[in-house]
């Protein structure tokens, strides 16, 4: 078996077998633990406006700007930037469009009505080099940031690496650049098992606990009138 | 738990205003005779024993951004990096992965997390409790939506467990636990108090009256340094013509308990109080000025009691605010402008930010907020037990010049709190940097303009 047929089949599965059951396993783990009910009398009618918190914590208050500023715009730029660069360009939507299929059983312009949109490759192409900029700007700061310095660990630096791999072998084999085309998509497809197989394990979890800690904090806080 | 070394190695020095150890300066405090592996197991197990689901999303979501420096005062004043919030709870976030977690195996099996042991914990003293007021200022910064403030007090459960608070707060705890007052002001001393103030102040002050529909509480801060408190809370419980009553079986609201971290004792002086005003067949239960009393009772207790609590509790403030909207407290105007200090476990992490507005309102001062002002407003340093420990002094002071420019910049007359921990923490601020601004109570302003009465 040559390394594309790995890459395309058994690495395949076998990464997205451990990215769904690790996730799945982790979130059950936390969600099943015991929430014990709040017994005090709630200032306020109800709770779930709370949930607000889930957007609203996007952004910094006026207070916080002013120190966060960097973190928040870099951090913005990478999300968007990977974003679109994952879910907007041709390749990644044709194979979309197959999943969505396959899952679904029909068709994802039949279902919307409309085809998945996608923008061109120069386009997606500077997004990717937004996104990596971004990630290599983050990394400095990382290291010469005393706070981030001294807070960071195995997993932040590691989930860095599986983060940029990607973006990176994404664009080499977009401009077919430093090897023959066949093993760069290996490689690239190999870099995003490299992606899910380590997601379920370390920060990149974040993607889905974001929700529930903001929503967990903006609910309990929300009771109590309290600053949100 | 024994006092062992508390009273041998670092004699505490009761008689003096505040509690004190004066040597070794830089020392791990410890309490009891117990082997290190014990402590360590002990401070794990304590520190998960209320970990529930909210725990555990917040200990998932973060993502090292280091935001939460930014909004911490120890940090913002030493920029040294160890102040960042979340890092002052690292021992327990590295246990929860590798003991607790969903992916436990994994961390260990792969050694990613090593274990804790009780030198880091030890080390860790100092930032659990001397540079953590438990503000919550951090929690209302992080993007991920985690409640630091709520882990460090997690991480304090498992400290107290394993018998490593710093000396003075253990110390005043237990002697909470004991007499029935950290600070001295036990029943005895609270009845002679009452009869004194009384007889001086010519005012009735009802105590364990059998039946009453408010019941009121003092904190032992008041009692003891500020006890034209309870002359206040009289004055104006008889010009909004309460039902009320102090009971000696409940009146100590102050609750080391919870700054130290230690839950059963925590749940000892909340009861007291549950059971004061069930006894007298309360209504409401008044808190007094004091910050960490609210959140003791206010929100944890029901939960501690089991069950809703019969009655209503509320902060004097509130009291306050309600009777001046019902019209039937009346206050005369004060012409002076004024700065309101709001004290984080009542504001920020309280809900009650109107209240004590709407009560400087009725007294006609023009308010000048700080900025930031309300629930994003600075700490004055000295809460969650962080003003009870004298090593953390030094620190203590740096963080409070922050408090004075802020109250500086607005330029206002007079500076009002409603807690009497902040006052305290202002009243030692003032004396140290001789300073020329004096905090004042707002509960006492209102007992001195009231309509109709005498100042």
């Amino acid at each position: 078996m040559d390394l594309l047929t790995f890459a395309r089949g058994p690495g395949m599965y076998w990464a997205v077998t451990i990215f769904v059951i690790g996730v799945l396993w982790k979130l059950a783990g936390v969600i099943l633990l015991r929430a014990k009910r709040d017994l005090s009398e709630a200032r306020k009618p109800s709770a779930w406006t709370g949930l607000r918190a889930i957007l609203t914590r996007s952004w910094p208050r006026r207070a916080f700007v002013h120190g966060t500023a960097f973190s928040e715009v870099l951090g913005y730029a990478f999300h968007v930037g990977f974003l679109f660069t994952l879910v907007f360009y041709l390749p990644h939507v044709l194979f979309f469009e197959d999943v969505f299929k396959g899952l679904l059983g029909v068709n994802f312009q039949r279902l919307f009505g409309v085809p998945w949109p996608y923008f061109s490759g120069g386009m997606v192409n500077f997004f990717g080099a937004v996104a990596v900029a971004a990630l290599i700007a983050l990394l400095v700061h990382r290291i010469v940031n005393p706070v981030k310095r001294l807070i960071s660990n195995f997993d932040d630096y590691f989930s860095w690496l599986v983060t940029i791999a990607p973006l990176v072998t994404g664009m080499l084999t977009y401009g077919h650049v430093g090897a023959p085309y066949q093993t760069l998509i290996a490689v690239h497809l190999l870099s995003v098992e490299l992606l899910l197989v380590w997601f379920p394990f370390g920060k990149l979890m974040h993607t889905f606990t974001v929700f529930m800690s903001r929503g967990t904090q903006g609910m309990q806080f929300e009771r109590k009138g309290a600053t949100l | 738990m024994s006092a062992s070394d508390v009273n041998t190695e670092h004699p505490l020095e009761l008689e003096t205003p505040r509690f004190s150890v004066k040597k070794p300066a830089v020392r791990y405090d410890k309490q009891g005779e117990v082997p290190d592996a014990e402590r360590v197991k002990r401070a794990m197990q304590n520190f998960v024993r209320d970990f529930g689901r909210s725990a555990a999303i917040y200990m998932e979501s973060c993502v090292h951004c280091g935001n939460c420096a930014e909004a911490c005062h120890f940090y913002a004043t030493t920029n040294d990096p160890k102040y960042t919030p979340i890092w002052k709870i690292e021992p327990f976030k590295q246990a929860y992965k590798r003991e607790y977690g969903p992916f436990a195996w994994f961390y260990r099996a792969l050694n990613l997390k090593s274990a804790v042991t009780v030198e880091r914990l030890e080390e860790w003293q100092e930032l659990i409790y001397d540079s953590c007021t438990v503000c919550g200022r951090c929690s209302l910064i992080c993007p991920m939506g985690i409640d630091i403030a709520s882990l460090v007090s997690l991480a304090r459960h498992g400290m107290a467990k394993a018998g490593l608070v710093p000396h003075e707060l253990w110390a005043v705890a237990e002697r909470g636990e004991k007499e029935g007052s950290p600070l001295g002001a036990t029943p005895k001393v609270f009845k002679d108090r009452i009869e004194w103030l009384a007889d001086d102040y010519e005012v009735d002050i009802p105590l364990d009256k059998a039946k009453a529909d408010v019941l009121c509480t003092m904190s032992s801060i008041e009692i003891m340094k500020y006890p034209e408190s309870i002359v206040a809370t009289a004055k104006i419980m008889k010009h909004v013509g309460a039902n009320w009553t102090f009971r000696l079986d409940g009146y100590e609201a102050t609750n080391f308990g919870l700054l130290s971290g230690n839950a059963d004792w925590q749940r000892d002086m909340s009861m007291k109080l549950i059971d004061a005003a069930i006894a007298c067949g309360a209504k409401t239960l008044v808190l007094p000025e004091c910050g960490h009393a609210y959140g003791a009772l206010r929100w944890m207790g029901a939960n501690l009691y089991g069950k809703p609590l019969p009655f209503r509790v509320v902060h004097i403030a509130e009291f306050m605010a309600e009777h001046v909207k019902s019209g039937k407290l009346r206050l005369k105007k004060v012409g002076k402008s004024v700065t309101f200090h709001d004290p984080c476990q009542i504001s920020r992490r309280g809900g009650a930010i109107e209240a004590p507005r709407e009560v400087l309102a009725a007294l006609g001062v023009e308010l000048r907020e700080m900025e930031p002002t309300k629930g994003l407003n600075w700490c004055c340093g000295g809460g969650g037990g962080v003003v009870t420990i004298h090593r953390a002094d030094a620190l203590r002071y740096k963080v409070f010049q922050l408090k004075m420019n802020q109250i500086d910049d607005t330029g206002a007359e007079l500076p009002v709190t409603s807690c009497s921990n902040c006052r305290q923490t202002f009243d030692d601020g003032q004396a140290h940097f001789k300073w020329d601004k004096t905090m004042n109570s707002l509960l006492e302003m209102v007992a001195h303009n009231l309509e109709g009465e005498a100042a």
